[in-house]
């Protein structure tokens, strides 16, 4: 019997889940004990006796067990959940509400619970990611450091601070109420987007956590779009940018594990299924009279998919849902690859002009693909030496070695005055 | 040739699940290749990590062994090999000791001297 990838991390986000229904919201660290021990006991038998048949159930039975066995001990000590409280009084209520807590059946809506609770409007967006990531996608503190470049202990920090805000609360979020749901969900949509950017555009040297990151935040959304008050447009449109991103993952790191930029990598890699999975979801999005910014950039990411070649790019298009994005979420970042696409377009000069004209320039100042773009744009009108200042100040500025790699071989670009 | 058992001490304390998974597969490959080598004779059991100890003349019972988690024996397997040297050798590969635990090998005595 093999393991399959990451089970036990996807596990572990089922079962805080599920024992944080059982247990009420306020005792999710006496949920997080539970499933700590109950991987700890899952990794004493394993690895002698070998995985079980079904490693899953194994995993769910075992926190059950070890559930009945807190609420027995800890009932009069611990208060829970009110709806439950009343049940969990009597042995014989006890064991038939535990069953039913962890019935298979209710696993996904345990885990939408869950991510709603997490994205607590108190909370900044960061702290919304990083408590997603470790109670939902089942990441360890130091995971979710090595995905945010910071230290674990900064990151405990902040995941301790955060939970005792959703600990004030003895009850998870209530994805039955339609009009609550509707209220959260633009927060929870963004905490998995912001996910997904980390994982596609991030600054973690690792490809393996980049890649984990996009496959967490898809497997999420996923959940969100298969909830019937979760099924709307604009998860569908998140959808869809996440597979037709993910699907050039494979190009983007060329095969001696550098950096390989949208001009060229090589297309051949890109994951065709994903596209066309991709493809479906704009599909699926394109209803109703909402047009978010998940949609303008899900369809930025099919015209490059459309392209089999870097040439054949569908510029005006490109520059024409840019103009769009920028009118219903403007940013620096948004205005910068705008006027890549316009320099795409209508010549580096032009793209030099948007540049200059980018408003907010100055929030551009510590990203070094800001200075890549002039440097690129530079090198192309043959300002070889303008470009190499542009490169050296991004080279600089570079988050890792990856980045620092890719900006090197532009650096030698300029000298041989190639592009 | 002759018996060996594996006694397992310590580990890794409160692995992250993926931290778990990594660990898992290298016990995982351990366990194989010890069976591919015709090694493993019994993969053995792990052990609770409570327990009571019976003493004396009059049977006193205690709570124990009163020992730090890291020094109680979490599990044991026995192996076959040439000698003491060779099991030694084949428990080199134990992935416990990559998180800082041990293997305490010793010879199962035998009955045909």
């Amino acid at each position: 019997m093999e393991l399959s990838d990451h089970l036990f991390r996807q596990e572990a986000g089922r079962m805080v889940a599920t024992l944080t229904r059982a247990f009420g919201l306020h005792n999710l660290a006496l949920a997080e004990d539970v499933v700590q021990d109950a991987f700890c006991r899952a990794l004493e038998v394993w690895k002698l006796r070998g995985i079980p048949e079904n490693p899953s159930a194994w995993l769910m039975k075992t926190a059950k067990n070890r559930a009945i066995d807190v609420l027995r001990r800890e009932r009069t000590a611990l208060t829970f959940a009110p709806d439950l409280g009343r049940l969990l009084q009597t042995e014989w209520t006890l064991t038939n509400a535990v069953e039913e807590i962890f019935d298979p059946t209710g696993i996904a809506d345990d885990q939408l619970r869950m991510m709603f609770s997490c994205c607590h409007p108190r909370l900044s967006a960061p702290a919304q990611v990083m408590l997603v990531l470790q109670l939902v996608g089942g990441f360890g503190a130091r995971e979710v450091a090595s995905a945010f470049v910071s230290s674990p202990t900064a990151v405990e920090k902040r995941l301790s601070r955060s939970k005792k805000t959703l600990a004030e609360s003895s009850v998870l979020f209530d994805i039955a109420d339609a009009a609550d749901f509707a209220l959260r969900l633009p927060v929870v949509q963004r905490a998995l987007y912001l996910i997904f950017s980390e994982g596609y555009h991030g600054a973690s040297a690792h490809a393996v956590v980049r890649t984990d990151l996009c496959r967490e935040s898809i497997r999420l959304v996923r959940l969100l779009a298969e909830h019937p008050l979760g099924a709307v447009p604009s998860t569908f449109a998140l959808c869809a940018l996440m597979y037709l991103d993910a699907a050039r993952l494979p190009a983007r790191l060329d095969a001696w594990g550098d950096l390989s930029s949208l001009f060229d990598q090589d297309r051949s890699r890109w994951d065709r299924a994903m596209i066309e999975q991709g493809r479906a979801w704009l599909e699926r999005s394109a209803t109703g009279t909402e047009l978010s910014h998940y949609h303008v950039e899900a369809a930025i990411a099919a015209v490059h998919a459309a392209a089999p070649r870097f040439e054949d790019t569908d510029w005006a298009a490109i520059v024409a849902l840019y103009d769009t994005l920028m009118q219903i979420a403007p940013s620096p970042v948004i205005a910068l690859n705008r006027a890549i696409a316009v320099a795409q377009l209508r010549g580096p000069q032009n793209g030099l002009e948007a540049i200059d004209a980018v408003s907010g320039r100055d929030r551009l100042a510590r990203y070094p693909f800001y200075y890549a773009a002039r440097g690129e744009l530079e090198l192309r009108r043959k300002n070889n030496a303008i470009a190499r200042e542009h490169f050296r100040t991004a080279l600089a500025l570079a988050r890792n070695p990856i980045e620092q790699r890719f900006l090197k071989k532009r650096i030698d670009a300029c000298a041989r005055g190639a592009i | 040739m002759g018996d060996f058992l594996y006694l397992y001490r310590g580990g890794q304390r409160n692995p992250s699940p993926e931290q778990s998974q990594q660990i898992m597969q290298k016990w995982l490959a351990w366990m194989k290749e010890l069976t591919v080598s015709g090694n493993l004779k019994d993969p053995g059991q792990p052990l609770e990590l409570e327990g009571k100890v019976v003493k004396g003349k009059g049977g006193t019972v205690t709570d124990g062994p009163f020992a730090e988690a890291k020094d109680l024996v979490g599990g044991f397997t026995l192996v076959v090999a040439d000698d003491l040297a060779h099991a030694a050798k084949l428990a080199g590969g134990c992935p416990i000791l990559e998180v800082d635990g041990s293997v305490e090998v010793r010879p199962v005595m035998k009955m045909d001297m």
